[in-house]
């Protein structure tokens, strides 16, 4: 019992971080339907901007503490949105309107040119970095074992939440999200009611890239490693989760996250930590088949 | 905007250079901070800063000279609605390049100046043809997007390791076991995922493929795990193994020749070259049939299709399992040549390479794939002395080709079946199916 609410916390606080990076994926597939396969590259390259400003400023003696975090935090939502708009701009924008193919090709290769440029500047071994947040409350105790939700993991949360509300916000309250919405429904059609369909796409990206960093950051303090191979496979799981809960729709994206998370945790902690992958994948396959639109998508009606 | 209704080259070149000043800016943004402060792992442990900022200048200024250049010559994308007097001249001369293609492949060993490396390069190219135009079948001509066919290379290169190694089968045996379990993990792929659509197929394939890698990866009692299989038989000449003894059972000794470590090159060349063409041949012929025409018919239009009669889901799975066969060969070629295989070899990148192949080759030209398969994997191994940044001018290169050419290399061909005449088509007016 204890040991399962001690999964049910680590899978939460996991699934968050998916779902963080799941939102990007899914924002960017509603509004212009393409897998930005470059997403999950986007998350590493702001893995290692938290991590570099991490390292200067807390090794340099300059700050630390929560200031530091919240400032690490912000440095790295800011260049890795401009990261984002610059794929967009290079890669995509270009291809608007072509066929549906051409704009996954230049995605694929843009993750791997992020990939191979992060190698390339900041070398090829895993860069580790001593924990920032450590001790966390205990909630029960059931003989030696411990049910802990340490500050990360509140941490994690608090942020994911935080982070959703503002963007929730956005796309509910604001004229910008608003646009994204119309963008989203009929991108003709609004081009044609006066919304700059390209700067509004361009934002869609930024939002998705900043997003990814708030993610990234917290993965960055919670596993204390980053690499320039990170972004694959937790780009996979996040699209995954996306997919999961129905692509395009923005709770769905959470919900996938969360439930990845939690499908991830329990799969280590009671059957095997290798084959967690397969678990993750194997549940993405059986939702689809029996759910073709995942958890919240809408049925596509088609018309002739 | 403004600096062109003012007119002149004077305004061009205000408004070029003020856009070359934005694209340094952002530059700036993005290098300082990746390229400018490299963390090292020091002695200790903990990481340390490093600053680069001659780099980062040095990188700010090419993109500033870089975008002045495109800005100022002009490279645009070049437009979808191609002509169909510039296709038809296209296939024209695709008519003549395609024969010329192949003697050239067919006489490349013995051309004198053609070594081990070239030979051993020459191989690698034509199993990515070979793969190309596997795939070509399910996404090119089917219209169903598989991002995971790197499962069934794998299947295949499986089956031949563990039926040699556990049963002693020889090449010739497994070579059409291999496609056949390939193919019959295509069908059990295809079987459920086949309701999906587009995108939803596309990542659920590559799911399967991270799966098929996974187990490999950790059933280690049976794979062998990261650890990979070795001592994989090499192929015989029909039961003459090549080596260097010489006697009447070898291959040298049977044909009274001295033996010569590059026989069993050549010899697997044109393995490769035969097991391609026959994917070609295959492909082609099969277009002109009813299963071929229901693909293209499929992927033009899946509700045309049902309405029609056509039976979608078996017309779907043939598809994938063809295609899954001939990754199955490529697959026991692959082991056979190596004599080493490991999960390290069919990760999810070589997935996006052969994908890339057959998208840059213009979806579904046979032709267009060849070229592709050329120019991206003889162009990296042209960058070979580049070591870590030839994957990043790779990914670039894909990029640079989709956004200047994004119907691919051939962007023009024949309809399989047309009334009357036979005219060639712009690639703009095939649609790419939604499968």
């Amino acid at each position: 019992m204890a040991y399962a609410l001690q999964q049910l916390i680590n899978g939460i606080s996991l699934g968050m971080i998916y779902g963080l990076i799941a939102v990007g994926y899914t924002m960017v597939y509603g509004i212009i339907g393409m897998i930005n396969f470059a997403h999950g590259d986007i998350f590493m390259v702001g893995a290692f901007v938290a991590l570099i400003a991490m390292v200067m400023l807390v090794s340099g003696g300059i700050m630390d503490g929560p200031a530091a975090i919240l400032l690490v935090l912000a440095i790295s939502m800011a260049f890795t949105a401009l990261y984002g708009w610059t794929v967009e701009r290079v890669a995509y924008r270009p291809l608007r309107g072509s066929f549906r193919l051409a704009p996954l090709i230049s995605a694929i290769g843009m993750s791997i040119v992020l990939q191979n440029f992060v190698q390339v500047s900041q070398g090829a071994r895993p860069k580790p970095i001593e924990p920032q947040v450590i001790g966390g409350i205990e909630l029960m105790r059931e003989g030696e074992f411990v049910v802990q939700l340490s500050y990360m993991q509140m941490l994690i949360i608090g942020t994911t939440l935080a982070a959703l509300v503002v963007f929730t916000w956005l796309v509910t309250k604001t004229p910008l999200g608003r646009a994204m919405r119309a963008c989203e429904q009929d991108r003709k059609m609004a081009n044609l009611l006066g919304i700059d369909t390209d700067r509004t796409i361009s934002l869609t990206f930024v939002i998705g890239a900043a997003l990814a960093a708030v993610a990234a950051t917290l993965y960055l303090l919670r596993y204390g490693v980053a690499d320039f191979f990170m972004g694959f496979i937790v780009g996979v799981k996040a699209f995954t989760a996306a997919v999961l809960g129905g692509i395009g729709s923005l709770p769905g994206a959470v919900l996938g996250g969360l439930l990845i998370g939690l499908i991830e945790t329990f799969w280590s902690a009671y059957f095997s930590v290798q084959y967690k992958d397969v678990a993750a994948f194997s549940i993405l396959a059986l939702t689809l088949i029996f759910l073709p639109t995942g958890l919240l998508g809408r049925q596509d009606v088609e018309k002739v | 905007m403004s600096a062109f209704s003012q007119g002149g080259a004077g305004g061009r070149i205000t408004a070029a250079l003020r856009d070359a000043t934005i694209a340094a800016a952002v530059a700036f943004g993005l290098f300082v901070v990746m390229v400018g402060l490299r963390t090292d792992v020091s002695p200790t442990g903990a990481l340390v800063l490093r600053e680069r900022w001659t780099e980062v200048a040095m990188l700010c200024a090419l993109v500033f000279a870089g975008r002045l250049v495109v800005t100022l010559w002009g490279l645009r994308p070049q437009s979808l609605g191609q002509s169909p007097e510039r296709a038809a001249a296209m296939a024209r001369a695709g008519k003549l390049f395609a024969p010329l293609l192949l003697a050239a492949a067919l006489v490349l060993p013995f051309v004198p100046g053609i070594g081990r490396y070239e030979l051993d390069l020459g191989i690698l190219v034509l199993t990515y043809v070979m793969l190309g135009w596997g795939l070509n079948i399910v996404v090119g001509l089917a219209g169903l997007l598989d991002l995971g066919y790197v499962a069934f290379y794998a299947v295949g290169a499986y089956s031949y390791a563990l039926l040699a190694q556990y049963f002693g089968l020889s090449f010739w045996i497994c070579l059409p076991l291999a496609g056949i379990l390939a193919a019959f993990w295509g069908i059990l792929l295809g079987f459920p995922v086949l309701r999906l659509r587009g995108d939803y197929l596309a990542i659920v394939t590559l799911a399967f493929g991270e799966i098929i890698r996974i187990v490999l990866l950790n059933w280690v009692s049976l794979t062998g795990g990261p650890n990979g299989m070795s001592g994989i038989p090499r192929p015989t000449f029909f039961g003459l193994p090549f080596n260097m003894s010489g006697e009447p059972g070898t291959f040298a000794g049977f044909f009274g020749i001295e033996p010569d470590p590059v026989h069993r090159v050549v010899f697997l060349y044109y393995l490769i070259l035969g097991l391609a063409l026959l994917t070609n041949w295959v492909t082609i012929r099969i277009r002109r049939q009813p299963i071929g025409r229901a693909w293209e018919a499929l992927r033009e239009d899946e509700i045309a299709c049902r309405a029609l009669g056509i039976n979608v889901r078996n017309t779907k799975l043939t598809a994938f399992a063809l295609g899954a066969m001939f990754g199955g060969f490529a697959g026991a070629f692959f082991a056979t040549r190596q004599g080493f295989i490991s999960p390290e070899s069919f990760t999810f990148i070589e997935s996006a390479i052969i994908l890339a192949i057959v998208v840059l080759g213009g979806m579904g030209s046979q032709v267009g794939v060849a070229v592709a398969a050329i120019v991206m994997i003889g162009g990296f191994e042209l960058f070979r002395d580049l070591e870590e940044w030839r994957m990043l001018v790779f990914g670039a290169a894909m990029v640079v080709i989709m956004v200047l050419r994004p119907r691919g290399l051939v962007g023009s061909r024949t309809p399989t079946i047309a009334l009357g005449e036979k005219r060639a088509i712009g690639a703009g007016h095939v649609s790419e199916g939604r499968g």
